[in-house]
């Protein structure tokens, strides 16, 4: 079975965000990055499903050259081989063009099941995984807890809304999108990141792609501004040392709420 | 040509999902704003009752997609009969509520149709002519405003409590019902749904808990769990948690607060470490009292705090279980 897993590396998730000087995105110099949490997930889940089905692993990545930190994880995690899309990706909020390109190396190598994650964590679309199953012209289901391959069909476990599941059946190939706690992550072994390093990493650009998949002439989106959000809510902040806050909070808590 | 703003509801086996109403909420406003028409949309099979309830409210007319291959919902069933309608009926904008029906069916339509949608959008406004969205990034803790650029039709999905509900506004007539003969076989669906079933074994409600300690990723490691046990045991409350504490299996799913797990609405909700991303909020903002223990004070859940710590949750949690300590025997 070849499995192709769709990697995107985003700002590691204790970084302070600030914005550049014509805020018209963030500071890129103050963060440090990681992959995607659920495309960790996506990942564990094809290692697992080439563990008991065989086959091959795929990472694909789009992304500036940094984007190599998180193949390279990938790879010493157990995938056999990547492809990077060498392409800045800040100003396509509009998704298309990333997923169109995404697609097209996707078809040129052919699959049984892509793997994405549900959700990125910086730009929060939820649809690159969707849009590629459109172009890729594949069935696909999203939200997906559970994967069992039988013949040529996938049966999923589906996540809905407020704790609900449902099973759902198709055949291959078929696009999943992956959800976070699917199962267990892995740790990349010593020999796994030795190894690594002597795996395949093909480059593609953006020009070699859209030569045989050209760019939609249709509806983008536009960033007008970048900005850190306003509160409306007026949230009492209690000030003070630690036991001075929480003599204050408890003070709130029984006068005002009326708890304690 | 119509330049309608149209509306897509939300239902299933007669019963309305709520955000349907925020979605059109949103598409009310936005029509004004841009003086169009606004018209709704019903997906589903049998559902002349469900057609009657939106043509009350202040639409220009009720488009029913009404046919068998529509239930159980399918993206494939839904792509087709909506990109069907979209061609036909060549709206302005579509406005959709995020749900997760929505996240796995919209993206795929906007995309066949060679549009684009702007997903989880917060909030929009008319500048200088245009039509402006806001949408978060970064999990909450940046804002952006985005416009479309090229032809419509475009398409917006709205987070849930981004519109509210109660802000439809009612009709002066019952609007026309028009029903849309879409056309489908069935082998054009490559997915098949199975019964929605939900995972047994509940030994806590915490829906029905009057105070809820939540543990999010600031707590680092599992063993730290131990001292918001600890403090939920001075208050008298159950612990929760965000998704990624489960997800680690440090608490069990009946556990996890969010639009994927329980919904709660407690006397006293405490947020220990937990960022306050949109999937969580859901699951709590019905709380009376919201406290906020976070060291970023630009996290986002206080946004919806009454009281919030700014600080080290290992030094304030303990300081915290001392005074209530104080408080209870004094
Ligand atoms: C479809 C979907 C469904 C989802 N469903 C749910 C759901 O049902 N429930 C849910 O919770 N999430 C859900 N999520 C996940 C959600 O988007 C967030 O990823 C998650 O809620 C984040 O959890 P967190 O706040 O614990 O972690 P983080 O976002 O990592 O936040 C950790 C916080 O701890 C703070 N912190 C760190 N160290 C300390 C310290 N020493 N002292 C004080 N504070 C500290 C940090 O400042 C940060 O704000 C869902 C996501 C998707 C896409
Ligand atoms: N630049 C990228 N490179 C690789 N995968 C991506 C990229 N952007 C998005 N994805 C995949 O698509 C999923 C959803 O992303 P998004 O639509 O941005 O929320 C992610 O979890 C990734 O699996």
């Amino acid at each position: 079975m070849k499995i192709i897993v769709c990697v995107k590396q985003v700002p590691a998730r204790d970084f302070p965000l600030r914005l550049n000087d014509d805020a018209s995105w963030i500071r890129e110099s103050d963060l440090s990055y990681e992959m995607n949490e659920p495309d960790a997930y996506a990942l564990e889940a094809a290692l697992q499903l080439k563990e008991k089905h065989g086959g091959e692993v795929v990472v694909l990545s789009a992304g500036p050259p940094r984007v190599q930190q998180v193949i390279r994880e990938a790879l010493a995690k157990g995938a056999d081989r990547a492809i990077h899309i060498e392409c800045d990706l800040e100003p396509l909020l509009g998704t298309d063009r990333v997923a169109r390109m995404m697609a097209e190396a996707i078809r040129r190598e052919g699959f049984d099941v892509v793997l994405t994650g549900l959700q990125s964590e910086d730009l929060g679309l939820g649809q690159t995984g969707v849009i590629l199953a459109e172009l890729l012209n594949v069935p696909h289901a999203t939200i997906i807890m559970e994967v069992q391959v039988e013949e040529q069909r996938l049966r999923v476990k589906q996540e809905l809304e407020a704790g609900w599941f449902q099973w759902v059946e198709m055949s291959l190939p078929a696009l999943l999108t992956i959800q976070s706690g699917i199962n267990k992550l892995r740790y990349a072994t010593l020999m796994g990141i030795k190894k690594a390093k002597t795996k395949e990493l093909r480059r593609l650009t953006p020009a070699e792609l859209e030569a045989t998949a050209p760019v939609s002439g249709g509806t983008r989106q536009r960033l007008h501004r970048l900005y850190v959000p306003v509160r409306n809510k007026k949230t009492e902040f209690i000030e003070g040392g630690p036991q001075e806050a929480a003599a204050r909070l408890v003070e709130r808590l029984r006068t005002q709420a009326r708890i304690l | 040509m119509a330049q309608q703003v149209v509306a897509i509801t939300e239902q299933q086996g007669g019963k309305w999902h709520r955000m349907s109403w925020e979605a059109l909420a949103a598409a009310q406003q936005i029509a004004s704003e841009l003086s169009r028409p606004v018209e709704a949309v019903v997906l589903g099979h049998d559902m002349e009752r469900l057609a009657a309830e939106v043509a009350a409210k202040g639409v220009a007319r009720v488009w029913s997609l009404d046919d068998p291959l529509l239930v159980p919902y399918t993206p494939d069933a839904f792509c087709l009969a909506l990109e069907q309608f979209v061609a036909a009926q060549q709206p302005y904008l579509i406005v959709l509520p995020h749900t997760y029906q929505v996240r796995d069916f919209a993206p795929r339509l906007a995309a066949q149709l060679g549009s684009s949608l702007l997903s989880d959008c917060i909030g929009c406004r008319m500048e200088g002519g245009e039509l402006i969205f806001t949408r978060q990034l970064f999990q909450g803790r940046m804002n952006a405003d985005l416009s479309f650029e090229g032809p419509p039709p475009y398409f917006v999905s709205v987070q849930a409590g981004g519109f509210s509900a109660d802000d439809v506004k009612k009709g002066d007539a019952p609007a026309p019902v028009e029903r849309f003969a879409v056309r489908l076989e069935a082998s054009q669906i490559r997915t098949h749904a199975q019964e929605p079933f939900q995972e047994a074994k509940r030994t806590v409600d915490l829906a029905q808990a009057e105070i809820i300690i939540a543990a999010g990723r600031g707590i680092k490691e599992q063993e730290h769990l131990a001292l918001i046990q600890k403090l939920a045991d001075a208050l008298g409350g159950e612990v929760g948690g965000s998704r990624p504490i489960c997800d680690n299996g440090w608490l069990p799913m009946e556990r996890q607060i969010g639009s994927s797990g329980q919904t709660v609405a407690p006397k006293l909700y405490i947020g220990v470490g937990i960022s306050g991303a949109i999937q969580h909020l859901v699951g709590m903002k019905g709380s009376r009292t919201v406290v906020a223990i976070n060291k970023d004070p630009h996290a986002p859940i206080f946004e919806v705090a009454d009281y919030g710590i700014v600080g080290n949750l290992f030094d304030v949690v303990p300081a915290l279980i001392d005074e209530i300590g104080k408080a209870r025997s004094g």
